[in-house]
């Protein structure tokens, strides 16, 4: 790209960076070097924000699965109720605690800020005025969500095998394909966090977290591998709607491989379609939601 | 994609069109806005005041016609545009999860700077903006004044070209809007070319070098204060409160020699007159029969240009 000509505006009016003179990246794909530094400049800005908020974000993170898996995985076995017949419950139960808390956390972090920006403090108004194309600022809403939910599932795993009364055989296999089910769990839930986000209203946050959060959790295969949903074929097709599905499936197999689990094609497979769908959905929705 | 045209001009709008579904908010507009100068969309609420704003800060794409902005064209170049540009909206959008200070710094940032400038601008302009006492204080927690403060102060942190500043003083006390003013005053002493919108007929006046005054989407009139005044016909403004208007018609006061117009505000009339003050005794004489309360006689303003060109007050 070309500059016809040198601009005629007064010295003192020069920014000192030299942000004007340097051409935007390629409309549609792609960041310059001066939008990078914006694109950055935007996640610093939400990690400024999730640093004043470190113990929230921990008692929020942590409080669900810690408390499921003390009572699955460390009060049932010790008082003799029913799923601790199962020798490796925490196998199966750990990895699902994981995968749901990281996507919760992914997706809540993200979609209650954005929906507040965007109805009640109009704050977004001047987000979108960063100097970046409007893809770019949804784009790090899933950056940021993908980051906090790894830092919940840092966080959640060792607080799950901790309280866990029986040992939880993590075996890791496979560093790379931890990596990779992680990855993809974080992108999962930034980007269903900026569906949510730019779809649904404040005050509607609520009924749509209870709605979603309950469905989600249950036919997740959180607390049962998928394979033993065989008895009941109509739901082991069903539940393959959900995403946490995959993710509870992949860290299985990435952390605890002893517990049956689906084959690595088809969680990684189906997990990174659905995360590339709700990125499209995600993009077109916030695009169409900031254009007056 | 348009390549950038070399700017003579600051905001350069060419029959701007923008509607939404059947209705026109802009009805084919044509605005220049020169390199340092001030310049004033004056109109009531509705105009298209806000939405012409909306098209050249790139947050509402034209139906039709051109806009460039700093040399670039919104439509295709918006991203050029957003770097060289400054806004400030009608509502509040500082960032409540941030201070006063990281609202500034990180604005800084997002436009490119380094954590040192960044930091330096941000200590210069809580100074200039006289915010530092609140440098560690939440946005919720400042006034109104400071609110429009910051959010000015934020505006110019990059050193955009133009700042946008759309109603920037509406709901303000007249002694944070006076304090507002000596701010922009500054920018524009800087060499900043300012684009306000203002329902506010002093804010133009005082503020800027030209004045476009709008209503239903069209520019009715363009050019400097003055010579607005002068092109209106009228040189002398008689406003009359009366005890009982209805004992005098409206058509008793047109007849007189010289009266221009005669407008029916509340309790009386304002009457337009192009002899100066030399006809004021008879105006006073015709209207006694209604019992005069009180009488005024000013020089016309930018009010009087609007209601000539319109038949209504600027906050109808």
């Amino acid at each position: 790209m070309t500059r016809s000509s040198v601009p005629t505006v007064p010295a003192q009016n020069q920014p000192t960076t030299t942000a004007a003179h340097v051409p935007d990246g390629p409309q549609g794909v792609g960041l310059g070097p001066l939008q990078l530094r914006s694109f950055l400049a935007l996640l610093l800005r939400d990690l400024t924000v999730l640093r004043r908020n470190v113990p929230e974000f921990a008692l929020r993170t942590l409080l669900q699965p810690v408390l499921f898996s003390f009572v699955f995985a460390y009060l049932f076995p010790r008082i003799g109720q029913g799923l601790s017949s199962q020798a490796n419950f925490a196998d199966v139960l750990v990895p699902g605690l994981v995968a749901v808390t990281a996507v919760f956390c992914g997706v809540s972090t993200v979609s209650l800020p954005l929906a507040i920006e965007f109805g009640a403090t109009r704050e977004i108004e001047d987000r979108i005025m960063a100097p970046v194309p409007g893809w770019a600022i949804a784009t790090e809403k899933i950056v940021f969500g993908a980051v906090q939910s790894l830092a919940a599932g840092l966080l959640v795993l060792p607080a799950c095998v901790l309280t866990s009364a029986t040992p939880v055989n993590v075996e890791v296999r496979d560093p790379a394909l931890l990596v990779v089910v992680a990855l993809l769990a974080c992108w999962i839930s930034g980007a269903l966090g900026l569906v949510v986000g730019t779809v649904v209203e404040p005050k509607r946050m609520g009924l749509a977290f209870s709605t979603l959060i309950v469905p989600l959790t249950f036919f997740g295969c959180v607390y049962y591998p998928w394979q033993a949903l065989t008895p009941l074929p109509w739901l082991k097709v069903a539940v393959l709607a959900n995403p946490v599905v995959y993710l509870s499936e992949g860290l299985r197999a990435a952390l605890t491989p002893s517990v049956p689990h689906m084959s690595t094609a088809a969680y990684l497979g189906a997990g990174t379609a659905f995360a590339t769908a709700m990125t499209v959905l995600g993009l077109r929705l916030f695009q169409r939601r900031v254009r007056l | 994609m348009a390549e950038r045209v070399e700017p003579s001009t600051a905001v350069s709008v060419s029959g701007l069109f923008k509607r939404y579904g059947p209705r026109t908010a802009v009805a084919g507009i044509d605005l220049d806005v020169g390199v340092g100068e001030a310049f004033a969309l004056l109109g009531p609420n509705g105009a298209g005041k806000t939405t012409t704003v909306n098209v050249c800060t790139t947050r509402s794409l034209p139906s039709g016609g051109r806009v460039r902005v700093a040399g670039w064209d919104v439509a295709s170049q918006g991203v050029r545009v957003r770097r060289d540009i400054g806004v400030v909206t009608q509502h509040n959008t500082l960032d409540r999860s941030c201070s006063v200070e990281q609202n500034l710094y990180l604005h800084c940032r997002l436009f490119g700077m380094g954590h040192r400038s960044a930091r330096t601008r941000t200590v210069e302009l809580l100074e200039t903006f006289r915010l530092a006492s609140r440098a560690r204080v939440d946005p919720t927690r400042l006034s109104g004044g400071m609110v429009q403060r910051l959010q000015i102060a934020r505006a110019i942190a990059h050193r955009p070209r133009v700042l946008f500043l759309d109603e920037p003083t509406t709901g303000l006390d007249p002694q944070s809007r006076l304090s507002l003013w000596e701010q922009i005053d500054l920018l524009r002493r800087e060499g900043t070319s300012v684009l306000l919108t203002t329902h506010h007929m002093e804010e133009a006046e005082r503020l800027c070098d030209r004045v476009a005054i709008m209503d239903h989407g069209r520019v009715l009139v363009c050019g400097t204060p003055d010579a607005l005044k002068r092109e209106c016909g009228v040189d002398t403004v008689v406003a009359l409160t009366l005890a009982d208007p209805s004992a005098v018609p409206a058509a008793r006061l047109s007849a007189l020699a010289h009266v221009r117009s005669v407008d029916t505000v509340e309790g009386g009339y304002r009457i337009g007159t192009t002899a100066g003050q030399a006809h004021v005794a008879q105006i006073v004489t015709a209207a006694l029969d209604g019992t005069i309360l009180h009488l005024s006689v000013t020089e016309p303003t930018l009010e009087t240009v609007f209601i000539t060109l319109t038949g209504r007050e600027l906050r109808d």
